[in-house]
């Protein structure tokens, strides 16, 4: 019997070791980019990370990309599972929109508003269900399937809306309200409830064989129906999972203007939610599903965004900006690039 | 047949060596106008290297090639095809959504004024299929015609004015009998036009009916070439195999197979249209089938009718008490495991860690809600490195990284960990050095012992041999026979695949 | 009949059908007034929906349409400030469409990054630039937009074929020809349908992808033009929304997303049935848009899975 090989790994030191780790953890560059947008945050207004109490709640600029990276972050988890299967979900937005009409109908029907809630996943529910029949059973291509609902979707809201004779109509809702602007001690809600979203669904994924099932089938269509695996069902499980994560950031939306503008609420949401997943790490041909590190991507574009803001540069810069880092990290991905830029630097030094 | 002196087409002492592996050794062929030349060799011959070197695809290191007495030089599939060399592959590599007049004249559509003329290229593609004897509507998608048309536009697109050489790749790997009984009147109708034909195939009766000259490849150099007249079937599979006849393998199996068993699964009429003809087949507790034959005799699809990876169109197979239609999952639920032969493809989770990986199909089997901890996925894992030797730093990495025999065992490790009645393995030593190769047969008749149903595919005949109790041996996708027990030697297979008295 | 002009037919009778609708519901609605209101109101659109439909059909997509839409116009007016003449200012802006789409081209098959993303980053990138530009909408004085804006051809029964559904027709053929007569064409469709056979029949790859990215970029500069003339200005927010529709429209047109099949002729039709349905409804006026967006959902789904089964047939059985 052969023995069995041991490690080939030089003996370092234990911090070179941990330092080595840390560098090839994927997570690195996701936390590089956000330390230095945080740095160059500090450097340009130097109470950047200042946080005060006013009125029983933490305030400052941090906390502030904390607070608004949440509904994209919240997207952005359901579209990581939907990309992990080497899909896409293009019609979030038009979910958060219909959610939004939902909501402001059944206050203004006078329903209890932890019933409204119900109505708000279910309309999440029944996208992802619609999406998901869409692309598993009919086997069209996601990003085709997706775009009929993200194509009619406002307009659907905008009918609900008309339901009850409004446009734009508003409400007021103490519970939602709470829930998206509120504070629970010092901690704003929502990141409460994003915390129980995210611990939620990473149960979901790894505390059952669900997300070992939905990387497979991503990573290796074939191999996994050959496991023994139903691609189909663990495929539209994904799509649920993504309507479901999109009704819960329109609930947040919505609740923070309390108005129902299904035109214009969660606009380009589902651009800003691919992009946080890919810099995140995760590849658009499907594969590993990252949960925190989307978070980081989220928050990555939220602190570009907050930055630029704070920093007094005008804020059309920011699509410009966030342009830009998408580009960067994309060629950094390639490997073509790559071998290009080492073979151009390599020429420069002789 | 009167042989042309000079020979169309000679590739002389030509070498191709890559990282590794030495492809082709000094490899010489001389291919004569109006003769069709087989190409036979097994899997890693050099066959499709060659054939790159004489295409264009790929560049020799060493050797000349010559077109009628002059050395020319081919580097690229354009030089190629400009010195007359056309090529047909495998995969019909056309645009199935084009017409086929699209098909026919990519790339070279005749215009007028600069702008393409579509009643020119019609002309151009009618003109091309007439002379293949073909009459289709050229204007329909190609793609809405039958795999068997679809070869014959590709041949009819490969054909210029001045073709010396055709390549036809596998030609018949999709057709039916009647399918090919029409290429080959069309490959005759060329033969006598004075082109050299190259036909590669896997079919052995098919090249005793079309061919006039066989050259055998193996290891990279060529161990045999002869008109067919002297080159009998038995003769053609020996040098194909290597070893001399009368040589006896090891055996580890007993003499004589357990028959009071119980039968584990059976498969009664198993087959599918264009891929197998109906067989039977029956997997007892303890005992090991092999499935022999020759690479293209449809051992990896028996393995994949039997698993339910494939649908059959005729038969049923019944395992255990569950009779029925069969899907892997089914399958698996009823204790059947599969480790298929295209690692990359089907089996191997490049992007999961090899612990993932190894207990995959017990975790499918269990379902997702009962999923494997964290601990008990570790302990499992562990075992299956240990006992297959996986060689792998720990068992996080990605399976992706590991080496290719690494990556065979991982898969072994799968079908085993999910704990089967019945174990289907498709090449379960290839790409595996020399030492785990042993330990690998051992392992096989140790399961047997434990009282599982094996059935191996392989192409090594020396290995089922070794490990089997019984061989049923396929021949041009039909199993054409079994043999078992003392019985099992290396001459006796050989025998039947080639269809001869022993 | 041929079977891939089925989705076409589909397509003209939808248009037709629809165009009766409003016959039977309106008076006066049947008339080429009418229509040649719908031509030149969507002009803009139909253009860049064309160019759109080279990158479909060769199996990518384009999502930065209404970004180049919005950019160009902003470029535009204020050049106008500085006196430029539109017709410059525009001749300058098709260029810039076209090495910028050529430069995306290079970009997704060198560092061979998938379309949707690369495209998305230019969307950000371009109307990041109109931002950067002006944030208000900036009017266009020069007086070549009153002539542009009064060219026409009347046509019999009263309406008039505008200058910009004009230019939209001139595209609309330029590109007929360009896809059905030319190699570039052929070639565009063999790599839709199948890259690798395209690759191993001799397409040149690279060169072709530059193309159809750089006359994709054409198209929706081209677009932006016309849209700045139409409605002299320059507004940094316009063109929002246009590549989704512009895909829509294609997809109506009869071009499946999976690409290999389609017609650039069909995008014609597929945008005019946008512009229809828009008119159906404003023609009410107590509907809204949103039943704009409902219908062309639902038709969208139709024809999806039209083609899909359509489609799907043919390359199930190529591979039988």
């Amino acid at each position: 019997m052969t023995q069995i090989p041991t490690s080939t790994l030089p003996k370092h030191s234990s911090l070179t070791t941990t330092l080595l780790a840390v560098a090839r953890h994927k997570a690195i560059w996701p936390l590089a980019a956000l330390a230095l947008i945080f740095l160059i945050d500090f450097i340009i207004s130097p109470n950047f990370f200042s946080i005060r109490i006013v009125e029983g709640r933490l305030f400052g600029s941090v906390i502030d990309v904390f607070y608004r990276a949440v509904p994209t972050a919240m997207v952005a988890l359901g579209m990581a599972v939907v990309i992990g299967t080497a899909g896409i979900d293009l019609s979030v937005g038009s979910v958060i929109a219909i959610g939004g009409a939902v909501i402001t109908w059944r206050i203004h029907a006078g329903d209890p508003h932890i019933l409204i809630l119900f109505w708000a996943l279910g309309v999440g529910l029944l996208c992802g269900i619609w999406n998901g029949f869409l692309v598993a059973v009919l086997e069209i291509q996601p990003i085709i399937a997706t775009l009929i609902l993200m194509v009619s979707g406002r307009g659907i809201g905008l009918m609900i809306n008309l339901l009850y004779g409004g446009t734009n109509p508003s409400y007021t809702s103490a519970l939602l309200q709470g829930i998206s602007t509120g504070h629970i001690a010092f901690v704003p809600t929502r990141l409460l409830v994003f915390l129980l979203v995210f611990v939620l669904l990473w149960a979901l994924l790894r505390r059952t064989a669900l997300g070992m099932f939905l990387e497979s089938v991503g990573a290796n269509k074939k191999a996994a129906y050959l496991t023994g695996i139903n691609a189909r069902l663990v495929t539209y499980s994904a799509y649920i999972i993504c309507g479901l994560t999109a009704a819960a950031a329109g609930v947040i939306l919505c609740a923070d203007t309390h108005t129902s503008d299904p035109v214009s609420i969660g606009r380009n949401i589902e651009l800003d939610a691919i992009l946080a997943v890919v810099i995140g790490g995760g590849s658009l041909a499907g594969g590993r599903i990252y949960l925190g590190m989307t978070i980081l991507g989220a928050l990555v574009i939220q602190a570009l965004t907050t930055s630029i803001l704070s920093s007094g540069v005008p804020p059309e810069y920011n699509l410009v900006v966030e342009a830009i880092v998408v580009l960067v990290v994309l060629l950094l991905q390639s490997a073509n690039f790559r071998s290009l830029a080492v073979s151009i630097f390599a020429r420069r030094k002789r | 047949m009167a042989e042309q002196v000079t020979a169309r087409v000679e590739m002389l002492d030509v070498s191709k060596t890559f990282p590794g592996v030495r492809a082709l050794d000094k490899v010489s062929l001389r291919l004569l106008g109006g003769e069709v030349h087989a190409l036979m060799g097994e899997n890693g011959a050099g066959k499709s290297t060659l054939i790159k070197v004489m295409t264009g695809a790929l560049s020799g290191d060493e050797g000349e090639i010559r077109l009628d007495g002059q050395t020319v030089e081919i580097k690229t599939p354009g030089q190629a095809r400009a010195l007359g060399i056309g090529t047909v592959y495998q995969e019909v590599n056309l645009v199935p959504t084009m017409s086929v007049t699209k098909n026919l004249t990519l790339g070279r559509q005749p215009t007028k004024f600069g702008f393409i003329s579509w009643r020119l290229a019609r002309e151009v593609a009618n003109r091309r299929l007439k002379r293949l004897n073909i009459d289709i509507d050229v204007e329909r998608p190609l793609g809405s015609y039958s795999v068997a048309i679809q070869q014959l536009v590709a041949i009819a697109r490969a054909l210029e004015d001045d073709t010396r050489v055709l390549v036809l790749d596998e030609p018949t790997a999709s057709l039916d009998a009647h399918e090919t009984a029409l290429l080959f009147q069309i490959v005759r109708d060329l033969k006598s036009r004075g082109i050299a034909i190259v036909f590669i195939t896997h079919f052995i009766d098919q090249v005793y009916q079309i061919a006039d000259r066989i050259s055998v490849l193996r290891n990279g150099r060529l161990v045999g070439s002869a008109p067919i007249g002297e080159m009998p079937p038995l003769k053609l599979i020996s040098l194909m195999i290597g070893r001399e006849l009368g040589q006896t393998g090891l055996r580890l199996a007993g003499d004589a197979p357990p028959s009071d068993a119980p039968v584990m699964l059976e498969a009664e009429g198993v087959g599918k249209r264009l891929m197998m003809e109906p067989l039977d087949i029956a997997l007892r507790r303890g005992e090991v089938v092999g499935l022999s034959g020759l690479l293209g005799s449809g051992r990896t699809e028996t393995a994949k009718l039997i698993f339910g990876a494939v649908k059959p169109d005729a038969g049923k197979i019944t395992i255990g008490a569950i009779t029925g239609g069969h899907s892997p999952s089914r399958s698996i639920r009823a204790g059947v495991a599969f480790c298929p032969e295209d690692r990359k493809a089907e089996g191997v989770v490049g992007e999961l860690s090899v612990r993932e990986n190894i207990i995959l199909a017990l975790q499918s089997k269990r379902g997702w809600l009962r999923r494997l901890s964290q601990a008990e996925q570790e302990k499992l894992a562990a075992e299956m490195i240990k006992t297959l030797a996986i060689a792998t730093p720990d068992a996080d990495k990605p399976v992706g990284q590991l080496s290719g025999g690494n990556q065979q065992k991982v898969l072994l490790a799968r079908s085993l960990v999910s704990g089967p009645q019945v174990l289907i393995l498709d090449e379960p030593t290839r790409g595996i050095d020399v030492g785990a190769h042993s330990e690998i047969v051992q392992l096989i008749r140790k399961l047997a012992g434990q009282g599982l149903a094996l059935l191996v595919a392989s192409s090594e005949i020396d290995e089922l041999v070794a490990v089997a109790d019984r061989v049923a041996v396929l021949r041009d996708r039909r199993k054409v026979g079994e043999i078992s027990g003392a019985d099992i030697t290396r001459d006796n297979i050989i025998h039947m695949i080639a269809g001869v008295q022993s | 009949m041929n079977e891939k002009y089925l989705p076409l037919t589909a397509t003209v009778v939808v248009f037709l059908a629809l165009f009766g609708i409003g016959g039977l519901l309106y008076n006066n609605f049947v008339s080429t007034l009418v229509l040649g209101d719908i031509l030149a109101d969507n002009a803009f659109i139909i253009i860049a929906a064309i160019g759109t439909t080279f990158v479909i059909i060769s199996g990518g997509i384009d999502l930065s349409i209404g970004s180049m839409i919005g950019f160009v116009g902003v470029v535009m007016a204020n050049l106008d400030v500085v006196g430029w003449h539109p017709l410059a200012s525009g001749a300058m802006m098709l260029v810039f469409g076209l090495l910028y789409g050529a430069l995306v081209g290079l970009v997704i098959d060198f560092c061979d990054i998938q379309p949707f993303i690369v495209t998305l980053a230019g969307l950000f990138l371009l109307r990041g630039g109109c931002f950067m530009i002006n944030l208000d909408s900036v009017p266009i004085r020069h007086d070549f937009v009153q002539e542009f804006a009064g060219a026409s051809i009347p046509l019999p029964g009263g309406g008039d074929l505008h200058s910009s559904a004009l230019v939209m027709l001139v595209a609309w053929v330029a590109a007929i020809v360009i896809f059905h007569f030319t190699r570039f064409g052929a070639s565009v469709y063999a790599m839709g349908g199948d890259r690798t056979s395209a690759k191993l029949m001799g397409v040149p790859m690279r060169r072709t992808m530059i193309g159809i990215y750089a006359l994709g970029g054409f198209y929706s500069a081209l677009g932006g033009v016309i849209y700045a003339l139409y409605t002299s200005s320059g507004y940094p927010l316009a063109g929002t929304g246009n590549e989704l529709t512009a895909i829509a429209s294609v997809v109506l047109g009869g071009t499946p997303l999976t690409g290999g099949v389609g017609m650039v002729g069909g995008t014609l039709f597929g945008g005019m049935i946008f512009g229809l349905i828009a008119t159906l409804i404003n023609f009410n006026g107590s509907l809204n848009g949103a039943w704009i967006m409902i219908i062309g959902g639902v038709l969208l789904f139709l024809f999806i899975v039209l083609q899909r089964f359509l489609v799907g047939s043919f390359r199930l059985r190529s591979a039988a």
